[in-house]
């Protein structure tokens, strides 16, 4: 449903995107994780023709974003990053104008306004000012506004960065709903490693580049056995002597504990080296041993990663 | 065909208007405000100018040339001084404008038939006012000189009085009374069109850029041309409000005439419209906030309304800004609307006027429309 393929895109010297090539099919809810400036808003902005591609081909259900940019938009549902709908506006005015500028018929945008406003859960407040929602309700009415022509593909930028955990959870049960219908692809950017485990395909990306891309269990498997997890006190004298092992390539807090990326098959000599730099320097190691990766594994060692190796 | 997509987007930008406090004050009251404080401020009127008097002859001959001072209303005589120092300070501090200062002998010489002297002093710093003042002062001095040398050539050849010999007959056309408010106020309605719906439409399309509903925007099927004229007639509207809204004032508050064609009044205006909007889109092409493409407009403003002969004359500027003044659209505008109201002439009269306001019109809107781009970059 979205091909892309050797996309680039430069903002003057910079390479924002760097051939990037992915294919992504109906169904599916893809996400696209990386640090910031990783070029994952612009490879959004270049999807839905906001931004001008510079080489390379986007296909949108069908259609040549550069050549057929209306109706490859006429099938893209968009959530922008930043509020992007009317504050002075009413919800329902709000979406009263979406649904009209993307071709509703009188008789057909005030059921369909009904309907999407039911179904995230905003049909309380339809007569509210937008810029007086809350910032969980905001993104509501902006994935309603999205979703009002129903698009087959649906590009939602950070959609819950700011937004507390409970409505964070409706919001991905509304995005799993959409996708599981099967006919709708949706492709999200998350900064949050438990949404990003939500979806079905994940792609990191960084300096422009998708580095990896597989499923959650594919990325996590290639750490496998190499993910220690450290418990003890003082935390950061434990971390601190982790990092001088010859066999520790990293070593990140994780609240309480410390994981430790390690080289694979050099659990032994590590513990037994730990254990004695740890009470040597009269610290107290508690726990020590391997645990299954998690994605935020992934994500640190992607991103500390230089991005040449 | 009903085009929902532009019927929306203008709905949707009147529901911002209304709902916007900022911009209603701007479009209802800034205009009146403007057009009350310029109708009263910006004129170039001279009358009632406070004069000091000091009289050392005090008989009738130099009565009778006070009152000739006093029968015309450029002068109040308010101040009657003993000594020219007491002048000296009323002028000084401002109470006195002017000075009169006649000598002892005055009626005596008027009497003897010799030349009569007096002195008529004025305060120049401030040039507009002193020269109409000045050529005031000196018209009503020769004209009652003139009145003396007639009673002396009859009272020397014991006739009839003889007739002057040239005999000048003044008509002001248009405005006899020479009322500034009638040159004032077309040229507030032409000032406050071009800078409202200027400023108004480049923050209008800015703030979409501004709060990001750009985006949101950009992925609809709305057509670039849709989004301008969509931005576009709510203001053409509005402006036209104002017109109407400031033409009433003018007509009713000011009584100022409308001697010309009203429907051609709104024709040109509608005209003009052109030129102004596209100055709006065109900053608002080159703004990413609505500051820099307020900044923007100004920077096109201003020179504007030093150069359309809105303040100051034209005739009296320098040549090369006069030359540059034909580059500037107001300057037609100006021409047209107080000709229209005032003179009350025919398109004919006009007719240059209207093919420079068109040319700049369509140039503008042409340019502003090609900057126009419905992406982000």
């Amino acid at each position: 449903m979205i091909k892309i393929s050797n996309l680039y895109k430069y903002f003057r010297s910079l390479c924002a995107v760097e051939n990037l090539s992915l294919n992504i099919s109906a169904g599916e809810i893809f996400g696209l994780v990386g640090p910031d400036g990783a070029g994952k808003t612009t490879t959004m902005r270049l999807l839905c023709g906001a931004i001008k591609v510079d080489s390379g081909q986007i296909n949108i259900a069908g259609f040549d974003i550069i050549k057929q940019t209306e109706q490859a938009r006429a099938q893209i549902g968009y959530l922008p990053q930043k509020f992007s709908l009317y504050e002075e506006l009413t919800v329902l005015e709000n979406l009263r104008f979406f649904a009209e500028v993307r071709g509703l018929k009188v008789e057909e945008w005030k059921p369909r306004c009904m309907e999407i406003l039911e179904f995230v859960g905003l049909e309380d407040f339809t007569n509210r000012w937008a810029g007086k929602l809350s910032g969980g309700m905001k993104q509501k009415l902006g994935l309603a506004a999205a979703l009002v022509h129903e698009p087959q593909v649906l590009l939602l930028d950070e959609p819950t960065t700011g937004v507390d955990p409970v409505t964070r959870q409706d919001f991905w049960r509304l995005i799993i709903r959409l996708a599981a219908r099967g006919d709708v692809v949706v492709l999200v950017t998350t900064p949050y490693m438990d949404e990003a485990s939500r979806c079905t395909r994940l792609g990191f990306m960084k300096d422009g580049r998708l580095l990896l891309e597989g499923t959650p269990n594919k990325l996590r498997a290639q750490l496998r056995g190499r993910i220690m997890e450290l418990r003890g006190t003082p935390l950061p004298l434990l971390r601190r002597l982790a990092v001088q092992d010859p066999d520790v390539e990293d070593a990140q807090m994780f609240g309480d504990r410390i994981h430790l990326r390690v080289h694979i098959g050099a659990h032994e000599e590590i513990t037994n080296r730990l254990e004695k730099e740890i009470a040597a320097n009269r610290g107290m190691m508690t726990h020590l041993q391997v645990v299954p990766p998690q994605l935020e594994d992934i994500f640190m060692e992607l991103s500390v990663m230089d991005s040449d190796g | 065909m009903l085009n929902i997509r532009l019927i929306s987007l203008i709905r949707k930008e009147f529901i911002q208007i209304l709902r916007d406090p900022r911009t209603l004050i701007l479009v209802l009251i800034i205009p009146v405000m403007q057009l009350f404080l310029m109708g009263y401020a910006a004129t170039n009127d001279v009358r009632n100018v406070p004069l000091a008097v000091y009289d050392q002859n005090r008989g009738p001959a130099a009565r009778e040339l006070l009152d000739a001072y006093r029968a015309a209303d450029y002068f109040s005589l308010e101040y009657d001084v003993d000594s020219e120092d007491a002048l000296r300070d009323l002028i000084d501090n401002g109470d006195a404008r002017a000075g009169l200062i006649i000598p002892p002998d005055y009626g005596e010489k008027i009497q003897s038939e010799e030349n009569a002297h007096v002195v008529f002093v004025l305060d120049g710093s401030d040039p507009t006012s002193a020269s109409t003042a000045l050529s005031a002062a000196q018209l009503i001095g020769q004209s009652k000189a003139t009145e003396i040398m007639v009673e002396r050539q009859a009272r020397l050849i014991h006739s009839a009085p003889i007739s002057q010999p040239l005999i000048v007959h003044t008509r002001v056309w248009y405005n006899p009374d020479l009322i500034s408010s009638y040159y004032m106020i077309p040229g507030v309605i032409g000032t406050i069109l071009f800078a409202l719906t200027s400023i108004l439409t480049a923050t209008a399309i800015v703030r979409e850029r501004e709060r990001g509903t750009i985006e949101q925007l950009i992925v609809t099927p709305i057509r670039p041309w849709e989004l301008v004229v969509g931005k576009l007639i709510p203001y053409v509207l509005l402006a036209l409000f104002n017109a109407v809204e400031i033409l009433a004032i003018g007509v009713y508050w000011f009584k100022v005439p409308i001697r010309g064609n009203l429907g051609l009044i709104f024709l040109f205006s509608a005209l003009f419209l052109m030129t102004s909007l596209g100055i709006g889109l065109l900053a608002s092409t080159l703004a990413n906030t609505q500051q820099e493409a307020m900044l923007t407009v100004w920077m096109i403003l201003l020179p504007s309304l030093f150069l359309s002969g809105f303040f100051f004359p034209l005739e009296a500027m320098p040549k090369v800004l006069q030359w540059i003044s034909y580059a500037i659209p107001l300057r037609y505008y100006l021409v047209i609307i107080r000709s229209l109201m005032v003179k009350g002439v025919g398109f004919a009269a006009l007719r240059q006027e209207f093919l420079a306001l068109t040319v700049f019109g369509i140039a503008i809107m042409t340019i502003a429309v090609m900057r126009f781009k419905k992406r982000l970059d």
